[in-house]
């Protein structure tokens, strides 16, 4: 009873917070970033917004190479999560990427550029319609958003797009499998004079079973996102999946499609650093 | 115009809060390195740098540059991070010796081995042949960052490519025989000087000691082969571009330790499915807190050697 009271009470500060009529009373950016206000309006319009630690954001405090800078959004603590975001607030293109987890883990980790020091933020959608944000800020030198790609400087570099490489490893005690994957693709901002966006939108990776296909997780991926992008995910595993399809295109209509093998016998899970008592599992 | 006394008393008091506040802006003065030398074997000085990294306080002096007086004039090794850098030098060094400066030697493209060329301008500035090409590709990139790593330090400093490539050889300069070793692996194209004569080794950044090696352009294979030929090497006394300058090989070792437990450990974390940004926060074994900006600088290798090794690591599917 206690619990449900205090659970109750929380939900009623976020509402109070995010009320449009109690907009001058939304929480103020830990960061300081002098885009969030209209960021908030324009990601999660008229949705509640909390500021929270448990969604986990890692990135350098400074960037090392502005075209990829690694960056992983962690929701796990929070239990379900419905969507995942991640934005750079100072990007020409602040949205990097919206992910659907389904039922795998509220976890997605990529590389992306950044055109100056940003604030960098995660945000976890939860069942109840709450947006959980957390972020960092990247110190960086200018230019990656608007550098050419480097594949352009090799004469074939058409003739590889859309070539994936992927590795699964098997579920661990937690339940979810890591995937990783990596696509050759310009992904290309458009922001380089006369040479047009180019970048792949959508990904989705699908189980091949005997019974179906069912999708495991969907990425709506932006700009932002490296060349070359790289994504790790952790997925469920249907049990009587025989391999994972992934199915993608980019913004010009080409298509992805790779089958993913399952993990040799014998493989082990994949290494967490995750502490034990984050565990997630469906239906908590 | 007639000034009562009250005015007079309170114009000298105008002007001596002026001097006052003159004598403040003198005494923040203009930036300075306030380079000393340090006489570290007989005619062979060394300006010892912090073991930091680039900033707004230490306006980059991150380095050991050091010059040897001969008969023949003075070799000048390394020339900083800035043209002020270059000029504090040369003005030190101007102190120490009338003779004049024969030649500058750069020992890789990293901003603070050559940044302060403009100062010499005038004299023959060697390097190794990848070094100039580097230099020639990457020059303006390396200087704008400095720019903004650095600020106000870099006024006026400019690309000044080396003049004259050199090679492996061994080179006379008065009584000091000068071994120039070229090699590959902290970056494509390293020089390493050993003075026969004193057995002193300007080892660039093949050897860093209690400061954590930097991997911007580094080939971690080929850098440990370096390292053996360090080992393989006869001297008295072993000056690291970054670190502690000492009697013996002991950071030899440490260097090799660290780039054997980076690489291992990077690869490790690709085969176990860890992410690059999972990989940034690993922790580092506690034999390694001596070597100063740790986290900073693994976190930077993290972004140099991962994705190489992660494309490596991923079989082709389609």
């Amino acid at each position: 009873m206690r619990y449900t009271r205090r659970n109750m009470g929380l939900t009623g500060a976020m509402l109070v917070i995010a009320g449009p009529a109690f907009a001058a009373s939304s929480p103020s950016d830990p960061l300081n970033s002098v885009m969030w206000d209209m960021l908030r309006d324009q990601y999660f319009a008229g949705a509640p917004v909390v500021f929270d630690s448990a969604v986990k954001v890692i990135a350098p405090a400074a960037a090392e190479d502005t075209r990829a800078v690694p960056l992983s959004v962690d929701a796990t603590a929070l239990g379900r999560v419905v969507e995942m975001v991640a934005i750079a607030d100072l990007n020409p293109f602040p949205l990097v990427l919206r992910y659907h987890p389904g039922n795998a883990a509220p976890y997605i980790a990529t590389r992306i550029k950044i055109q100056q020091a940003t604030a960098v933020r995660g945000a976890a959608r939860t069942a109840d319609g709450v947006w959980h944000v957390s972020g960092v800020l990247v110190d960086a030198a200018g230019g990656g958003c608007s550098a050419p790609p480097a594949s352009y400087a090799q004469k074939d570099w058409a003739d590889h797009v859309g070539e994936v490489q992927a590795r699964l490893w098997p579920a661990g005690e937690d339940g979810v499998a890591r995937l990783r994957l990596r696509i050759r693709h310009p992904n290309d901002t458009g922001l380089v004079d006369g040479i047009p966006a180019y970048f792949v939108e959508t990904l989705q990776v699908d189980a091949q079973t005997p019974g179906g296909s069912p999708t495991l997780a969907r990425i709506d991926s932006l700009e932002p996102v490296s060349e070359n992008p790289v994504y790790s995910l952790d997925v469920r595993l249907p049990p009587d999946a025989t391999a994972l399809i992934l199915r993608g295109r980019d913004n010009q209509g080409g298509e992805i499609r790779a089958t993913i093998p399952m993990p040799p016998p014998g493989a082990k899970p994949a290494m967490s650093l995750r502490p034990a008592d984050q565990r997630w599992s469906v239906g908590q | 115009m007639r000034r009562t006394p009250l005015r007079r008393l309170m114009l000298s008091a105008l002007l001596a809060a002026g001097v006052m506040a003159g004598g403040a802006v003198q005494a923040a003065g203009p930036l300075t390195y306030d380079l000393k030398p340090t006489q570290i074997a007989p005619d062979t000085y060394v300006f010892e740098g912090s073991t930091k990294h680039f900033t707004r306080a230490n306006g980059g002096n991150i380095l050991n540059s050091g010059f040897i007086v001969t008969a023949d004039g003075v070799i000048v090794i390394q020339t900083g991070p800035s043209r002020r850098y270059g000029e504090e030098m040369r003005a030190a060094i101007r102190k120490v010796t009338e003779k004049p400066i024969r030649k500058v030697f750069i020992s890789n493209l990293h901003p603070d081995y050559w940044l302060g060329s403009q100062a010499f301008a005038d004299v023959a500035i060697a390097a190794l042949p990848g070094t100039i090409a580097g230099i020639q590709e990457e020059g303006n990139g390396i200087a704008e960052n400095m720019y903004r790593l650095v600020g106000d330090w870099m006024r006026g400093t400019e690309v000044t490519l080396p003049t004259e490539p050199v090679y492996g050889s061994t080179v006379k300069f008065g009584d000091h025989r000068l071994r120039l070793i070229p090699l590959t692996g902290h970056t494509a194209a390293d020089l390493m000087i050993l003075d026969e004569s004193t057995g002193a080794l300007f080892a660039g950044g093949v050897v860093f000691c209690d400061r954590t090696p930097t991997t911007p352009h580094a080939t971690v294979a080929d850098w440990l082969k370096e390292l053996d030929a360090v080992d393989a090497l006869d001297i008295r006394l072993l000056v690291p571009n970054h670190g502690h300058i000492r009697p013996d090989k002991a950071c030899v070792a440490q260097t090799r330790d660290w780039l054997t437990w980076l690489d291992g450990t990077l690869r490790d974390a690709v085969e176990s499915g860890l992410d690059m940004a999972e990989a940034l926060e690993l922790p580092i074994p506690e034999r390694f807190q001596v070597l100063d900006v740790l986290r900073e600088e693994y976190r930077r290798s993290v972004a140099h050697l991962w994705p190489k090794i992660e494309q490596a690591s991923l079989p082709r599917i389609n």
